[in-house]
């Protein structure tokens, strides 16, 4: 295959088509930092940007600011959606417990995010275990509402086949309820990974500094380094890319059995 | 004479819909002997379905005496098996894991288990389609999965609730001669619900002919032909047109309120196309030799 018909396949042209506005963002920048049309203090050009970055990356320790946030984010994403899901499953196959919670939880997800950080910050101090709680937080909300609302809608000519069968109500809910809820639950959970990233950079900027790339922001701006703020962006940026891929990726692969509309 | 295998004695059935009660069954009686076929025919809200499933144990609020095997039917159980209308077949599952499901609380060995499993497969002609989710079958195929789950326990009794009638005439035709002779393979009691009366009296040794509102049977016409049968010999479209009258006959009543406990999705069988003619010959004002 020449280069050129490589560049022809509808992935390809998918690919082009999506990098157009990046790209043409890109010359704008430095077009106009270059030209002197904004000051180059408040935008930095592209060329600054990546010295920064290299000089981050080399001299100083960006690779582990990054594993700091990630770390956090994981911890956080993965405490979060586990309690999300056993919450949820409660929540939606017992009734009583439904009554009870419910309600309450439907308040409880109105407030805002930011809102908690007081209450965190005073209840588990500024350090990684208050961010963490953040960030776990942030992920069990879309978790909770998706894996609920999907163990809801379990088709029950499906149920009554688990009747008919002898299911016990371990069975039940192994082989009907999680696994018919499936699509939901990696809604939310996908949702949760992106709301979670968000919110180790929020967790690190409202919280204590400590290493991260939310910390490396918070420190560009106190320098007045622009160029370092624009790297922290960037990297915020790419690494959401990334783990909404892979979210995406790990969702095809857990829903393979349905039909794939594409 | 072989034992009665079902004993159903005086059995009502009511269902509350919005305060008013109404009663899908009225005192319904009916013997049926070990590996029989015993097929019911009937309009909609005649209470067959109704009927099937009480058999099956999946509804238990009735009044009246269901005996299988001389013990009282109060749940389902795994000697029971059922198959719906639709094939139910879980999507996340393949074919070979959907018909295991069956076997999930038996007492068998996990070898024992696969063993059964192919077999069944086998059986109804799915070999080779193991690995298939139920998005990748036709409606005929995905059906025969279903057939294969509730037999592959190996259950003495099978209920089949209107299984062909979401099918085409010619997958239909096809999948009642296979029905039939794993029933003759197997030699299990089947009772088979079903609004196609062609079906019902190419299947069953006796057909139990009933009259809706409220829900009694109205008559049990015994075929008395052997299994094979020719489809359109001389015998069983007199006793398919003695079957029609009958219900014919039982069609005075205004419709009301269907009842069903649960609310089910039932696509009108989709066969008019090949027994057009037949119909348009019999002229029967309400029930054709194929729907009712």
């Amino acid at each position: 295959m020449t280069v050129l018909s490589a560049l022809q396949t509808p992935r390809a042209v998918k690919i082009r088509r999506g990098l157009t506005l990046p790209v043409l963002l890109l010359i704008f920048w430095e077009v106009s930092s270059r030209t002197g049309l904004v000051d180059a203090r408040f935008l930095p050009s592209l060329e600054d940007v990546f010295l920064t970055a290299k000089r981050e990356l080399v001299d100083n320790n960006l690779f582990g600011e990054l594993t700091a946030s990630l770390l956090r984010n994981i911890a956080g994403f993965v405490i979060g959606s586990a309690i999300g899901i056993v919450f949820a499953t409660l929540l939606a196959l017992s009734r009583a417990a439904d009554a009870l919670v419910t309600p309450t939880f439907n308040g409880f997800k109105q407030i805002s995010l930011l809102a908690w950080i007081p209450l965190i910050s005073i209840w588990f101090g500024f350090g990684e275990q208050a961010k963490i709680v953040f960030v776990a937080i942030a992920a069990f909300i879309p978790v909770v509402l998706n894996t609920y609302e999907g163990m809801r809608n379990v088709p029950r000519d499906l149920i009554e086949v688990g009747h008919a069968l002898k299911f016990t109500n371990v069975q039940r809910v192994t082989r009907i309820f999680l696994p018919a809820a499936m699509p939901s639950i990696a809604t939310g959970v996908h949702l949760g990974l992106i709301y979670s990233w968000l919110a180790t950079v929020g967790a690190e900027y409202f919280l204590a500094v400590g290493p991260g790339v939310g910390g490396l922001i918070i420190a560009g701006r106190e320098r007045f380094d622009m160029a370092l703020v624009m790297v922290g962006v960037i990297i915020l940026g790419l690494v959401g890319f990334l783990l909404n891929r892979l979210a995406a990726a790990g969702e095809a692969y857990l829903l393979r059995w349905r039909v794939t509309a594409h | 004479m072989t034992p009665v295998h079902l004993r159903i004695r005086n059995v009502s059935r009511r269902f509350n819909v919005n305060g008013t009660t109404l009663t899908a069954l009225d005192d319904v009686s009916l013997d049926i002997k070990a590996g029989e076929f015993v097929t019911i025919v009937g309009a909609s809200g005649c209470g067959k379905s109704t009927l099937l499933r009480l058999g099956a144990g999946l509804d238990v609020e009735h009044d009246g005496i269901i005996e299988h095997d001389g013990k009282s039917v109060d749940g389902p159980s795994l000697d029971r098996g059922i198959v719906f209308q639709e094939p139910r077949l879980f999507p996340w599952l393949t074919v070979e894991r959907n018909v295991a499901l069956g076997l999930e609380n038996a007492a068998f060995s996990k070898a024992e288990k696969r063993q059964l499993v192919s077999e069944q497969i086998a059986l109804v002609g799915l070999s080779g389609f193991e690995k298939a989710y139920p998005h990748q079958l036709s409606g005929g195929m995905a059906q025969r999965a279903g057939i294969a789950r509730g037999l592959v326990n190996r259950p003495d009794v099978l209920f089949l609730d209107e299984p062909f009638g979401a099918l085409d005439a010619i997958t239909k035709a096809r999948l009642q001669g296979e029905l039939q002779d794993i029933w003759a393979t197997e030699k299990i009691t089947m009772v088979l619900v079903t609004h196609d009366v062609d079906e019902a009296v190419y299947l069953g040794d006796r057909v139990v002919v009933m009259s809706p509102r409220p829900g009694r049977i109205k008559q049990i016409v015994p075929v008395g032909l052997p299994h094979p049968r020719e489809r359109t010999s001389a015998e069983l479209a007199a006793i398919r047109n003695e079957v029609l009258d009958i219900l014919n006959s039982t069609n005075g009543e205004t419709p009301k309120l269907a009842t069903r406990p649960v609310a089910a999705k039932r696509p009108v069988a989709t066969a008019n196309h090949i027994h057009a003619a037949h119909r348009a010959k019999l002229a029967q004002p309400a029930f054709s030799t194929t729907e009712i």
